[in-house]
């Protein structure tokens, strides 16, 4: 091994830097001002879906908390009356909290979800200072509204909800 | 016995008694057959077809009327369809296929056709979870529909029954199984079929609706989600719940029971009741509970429990520690020396009151039962012997109800001595007006109120009733207290007793003696030694009384007197009551959910509950707390747990002698099979594992010598011109401290009411529902008239514990006091 050919291995190891610096594309995002979008079967943070009309499509089946293999979701429900509605159906879920220090994104309660409401969204940005911060409570994870009067609960007419669970056109989409 | 016939199940060897029907005869064997309208306390209707199975039958030579046989075995002949296993009953030789391609098909087509219109409300229906339509369409439903979606029936999913129960009628399948257990179980046809075909519906035929106590029931048994309960509508979801094994506190039949509970933040993350299930007995119970002890368990999560020991300060009641309030009390009750008076009642488990009597016979004072109703150690002498079973008594036994309105009283007696009589058992009535009972009687006697003990008197001399009890193989005879106070019931037990020993109908099983106490340990209490005292007012005042479990300020007038004139007053309850109000101290108890103990049955079966909550508050057990307050007095109670209290107690009482917490945790298989996962089949009452019970053998079955206290004549009351002779009678759903905070029952306590004969309601110038002023003993109480013509012109009726302070008949004046309401 000759005296130079550490200072050639040098050179052709700066030139590969000089290569990829120049006409290779840029990989690094600067995050947090820049953030990567992420892959269409994500799981982060859950969101509590809402119909079209505002109406909260959680029934408060619990099904979600039965599925989940972590014990993170706990779900208390109480009957919908046309005075102060919640959902289209008989029952909603009048508390729905999820642990996040518990969650481990497997997404099982989307799978169990009847009605499409609970659902997996592309937020992995959760921090919490204590352990009580780490419970997500139904405010939180109920979808933003646009409009006031898609506000949940809210005063409508008699005999427009009188099903049970509403119906679901095709429950594979 | 019956003939045992054997046939083969799936190739199993299947031996079952003659007259069995297939589905019960392969549950036996462990082998399941699905069904929905079949139930086992049920009889079979074959509506449902769920259990087509392959039914095959050996075949018989005509000429000669012996079983062909092929190769050495017998010719199986198979029915070309299927038939339904729940309406074939079980013959010899007979061969069932329940697996098979064929009935699989069947079994199949027929899941595929009760779920056309079966909406998927699955996700929030209340039976989702332990659903025997979810289960068997899991296991054996084609997985795809061939009717078309569209095309579903949609009807009203929101149909209340009563105020208690709703109805779902896109859910219902038409089983029939309510209406059969109101027509066949209760014998109360409150429900029925309208209509025919797709637009069948089951609807109430009562005014109010669902009129039957045992409504309740019908959810249970219910296989899909049409009938569900008001109290449990989207509480919790069935897996949610945890189950423990406890014993109902409402009356003295001692029903088992689950209760449910989880977590809820309604109720500010405590974990909550959610609700009372039956648990299987068939020795109490079987497997049903009446809607009292369904619902009105909500008095133990009562804004009004107390959850801190209280000590009056400047005429406040405040906050005070253990160790203060107990040091208080003990030190008034210690200087009151004989004046010490212990009040409890039948709401405590044995160990309080073992614990109570203890303390009171240490420190020289006086232990007092409260209650109306006297007799308690004629039961213990003469009681139900040892496997005293009513679900076994039938044809040639007899059964006498004497001064009871059971239904209202003990609901499950009443059902089971209702089929006792279905079975043959000769039920004989003797009762002033007419019950709900009385339907079901063979013999009914009426009386006037006053000659109780002379009607049961006269049953022992020469008559076709008395015949006829003198005969029976086996005899009961349940008495109760209405119309009665202390002194006549205590009379009529004694004359009951005497009857009993004169017809040998003592000391063996099926046979004896039954109070229809007035709570669940009633007779507990008297075991232990707490006795009633006649004159209660002349025991208190003065004294320096420790009331436990007892609100006598709030149920009479002439008791909160004489408590105001006490020296000193502890109350130890679980809610605030008037008694409460004007104690000096108050000890802030447990409730039955919240702790271990046991109570003593009318039937005398020692049976344990279990805690199933945490404990409220800074609240201890009853025995604690007495243990406490004894150590403070110099007395040693034993109070740190429970089954210690208890072996102590079976140590020093005769009765209860081997007696331990293990052997009344014992069990053993019961038919029918219930509650192991297979909901489809007896419904979703809880299997019993965590105890029957023993029963207590009564003197006369121990073989001691039988000595029936003398009943002490008394002068027949005899009330004035223009006077009524007051009399109380028993109501299921009254303003008790343990039944008031259901909310959902009010509609049912409704209001106090004076019942009338119309003649006398003429007489006196008032009308139906007019409110009436009702005085006697110097206190006026408000009620509401109701008339029945089968009582008699002279008396009027009146509820205990609706607000008229009523303890033993009385004469009463009554004056209308304004419009009819």
């Amino acid at each position: 091994m000759g005296v130079f050919d550490p200072v050639i291995e040098l050179g052709r190891g700066l030139a590969e830097t000089l290569r990829s610096f120049l006409f290779e594309p840029t990989v690094t995002y600067q995050y947090p001002e820049e953030k990567r979008p992420v892959r269409p079967r994500f799981r982060g943070r859950h969101v509590l879906k809402r119909y079209d009309d505002g109406l909260e499509k959680c029934i408060g089946c619990s099904l979600c908390a039965a599925a989940c293999p972590a014990d993170a979701i706990f779900v208390e429900s109480s009957e919908n009356t046309d005075e102060k509605r919640f959902s289209p159906g008989q029952r909603y879920a009048s508390t729905y909290e999820i642990n996040m220090l518990r969650c481990i994104y497997c997404g099982f309660c989307e799978d169990a979800c009847p009605t499409e409401a609970i659902v997996l969204g592309d937020n992995y940005e959760l921090s919490f200072t204590d352990r009580k911060q780490a419970i997500y409570t139904k405010d939180f994870l109920l979808e933003p509204v646009q409009t006031a009067e898609m506000l949940t609960p809210r005063k409508v007419d008699a005999g427009v909800y009188t099903r049970s669970v509403p119906d679901m056109k095709d429950p594979s989409d | 016995m019956t003939k045992q016939v054997t046939l083969s199940i799936n190739g199993i060897n299947v031996t079952a008694p003659d007259g069995t029907n297939v589905v019960d005869a392969a549950k036996m064997a462990g082998i399941d057959i699905p069904v929905f309208c079949h139930h086992p306390k049920l009889a079979p209707v074959g509506m449902c077809r769920m259990c087509l199975v392959e039914v095959g039958r050996p075949v018989i030579d005509r000429a000669t009327g012996q079983v062909v046989m092929e190769n050495g075995q017998p010719k199986i002949q198979f029915m070309p369809k299927l038939e339904t296993a729940c309406t074939n009953t079980v013959s010899e030789g007979m061969v069932v296929l329940t697996t098979t391609d064929k009935a699989d098909a069947g079994q199949k087509s027929t899941v595929e056709f009760l779920l056309t219109s079966h909406p998927l409300d699955c996700p929030i229906c209340d039976k989702g979870g332990e659903c025997p339509l979810q289960n068997l369409t899991m296991a054996h439903g084609p997985g795809k529909s061939r009717f078309i979606y569209d095309e579903k029936l949609r009807l009203d999913k929101l149909v209340p029954l009563g105020e208690l129960i709703w109805l779902d009628r896109e859910r219902c399948i038409q089983c029939a199984r309510c209406i059969r257990f109101q027509d066949e179980v209760v014998g109360e046809s409150v429900l029925g079929f309208d209509e025919r075909g797709r637009s069948t519906q089951i609807v109430s035929l009562s005014d109010p609706g669902f009129d039957s106590v045992f409504s309740g029931n019908t959810t249970d048994i219910c296989p899909v989600g049409a009938l569900t309960t008001t109290d449990f509508r989207f509480a919790a979801r069935p897996w949610e719940l945890q189950a423990q094994a406890s014993v109902c506190t409402q009356c003295p039949v001692g029903c088992n029971t689950t209760i449910n509970t989880r977590r809820e933040v309604k109720a500010g993350g405590d974990i909550v009741v959610k609700r009372i299930m039956p648990r299987q007995n068939e020795e109490v119970n079987e497997i049903w509970l009446c809607d009292k002890g369904r619902f009105a368990y909500h008095y133990v999560e009562s804004k009004k429990r107390l959850t801190k020991p209280l000590i009056r300060k400047d005429d406040k009641l405040t906050r005070a520690s253990w160790d203060a309030a107990t040091k208080f009390a003990a030190e008034n009750f210690s200087k009151a020396k004989k004046d010490f008076v212990v009040l409890a009642s039948g709401r405590l488990a044995n160990e309080d009151l073992f614990n109570l009597k203890s303390l009171a016979d240490h420190a020289g004072g006086t232990a007092i039962m409260y209650s109306d109703m006297g007799g308690g150690d004629v039961t213990a002498l003469v009681g139900v012997g040892q496997g005293t079973n009513i679900g076994k008594m039938g044809s040639g036994d007899a059964i006498l109800v004497v001064a009871s309105d059971m239904y209202q009283e003990a609901p499950i007696w009443w059902l089971r001595v209702k089929q006792a009589a279905d079975r043959g058992a000769t039920l004989i009535v003797a009762n002033p007006r007419s019950t709900k009972m009385d339907r079901f009687a063979k013999h009914i006697i009426r009386y006037a109120y006053g000659d109780e003990i002379k009607t049961v008197n006269d049953l022992s001399k020469k008559g076709k009733i008395a015949d006829e009890f003198a005969k029976a193989k086996n005899a009961i005879i349940f008495y109760g207290n209405e119309g009665l106070g202390l002194n006549g019931s205590t009379g009529l037990a004694s004359a009951c007793a005497t009857l009993l020993k004169e017809t040998e109908h003592i000391g063996k099983p099926n046979n004896g003696l039954i109070g229809v106490w007035g709570r669940a340990n009633d007779q507990g209490a008297w075991e232990v030694g707490f006795r009633p005292e006649p004159d209660l007012e002349q025991a208190l005042k003065g004294k320096a009384v420790y009331i436990v479990g007892a609100d006598p300020v709030g149920d009479s007038p002439a008791l909160a007197k004489a408590l105001k004139g006490a020296k000193f007053v502890a109350v130890q309850d679980i809610l605030e009551t008037a008694t409460t109000e004007i104690a000096d101290v108050v000890f802030a108890a447990q409730a039955f959910t919240e702790r271990e103990g046991t109570y003593t049955s009318g039937e005398r079966r020692v049976q344990r509950f279990y805690a199933a909550v945490p404990v409220k508050g800074d609240t201890k057990p009853d025995f604690v707390i007495t243990s406490i307050l004894g150590r403070q007095m110099g007395v040693i109670l034993e109070g740190s747990s429970v089954s210690v209290v208890f072996d102590i107690l079976a140590n020093s009482l005769d009765a209860f002698t081997d007696l331990s917490y293990e052997k009344l945790a014992e069990v053993h298989d019961q038919w029918p099979i219930v509650g192991r996962g297979d909901m489809y089949y007896g419904g979703t009452t809880y299997e019993n594992m965590k105890g029957l019970g023993v029963q207590l053998a009564p003197t006369a079955q121990t073989g001691a010598t039988v000595r029936i206290p003398k009943v002490r004549k008394e002068a027949a009351l005899r009330p004035k011109e223009k006077e009524l002779l007051a009399v109380p009678v028993n109501k299921l759903y009254d303003r008790g401290v343990t039944v008031n905070p259901a909310q959902l029952l009010h509609q049912r306590i409704g209001e106090a009411t004076v019942t009338l004969h119309p003649t006398a309601a003429k007489k006196l110038g008032v009308v139906e529902g007019a409110l009436v002023k009702i005085s006697f003993d110097g206190v006026s109480s408000e009620g509401v008239v109701k008339l029945d013509d089968t009582i008699s012109t002279s008396v009027a009726l009146v509820p205990r514990s609706m607000g008229i302070a009523i303890r033993e008949p009385v004469a009463a004046s009554v004056v209308q006091l304004g419009k009819v309401k």
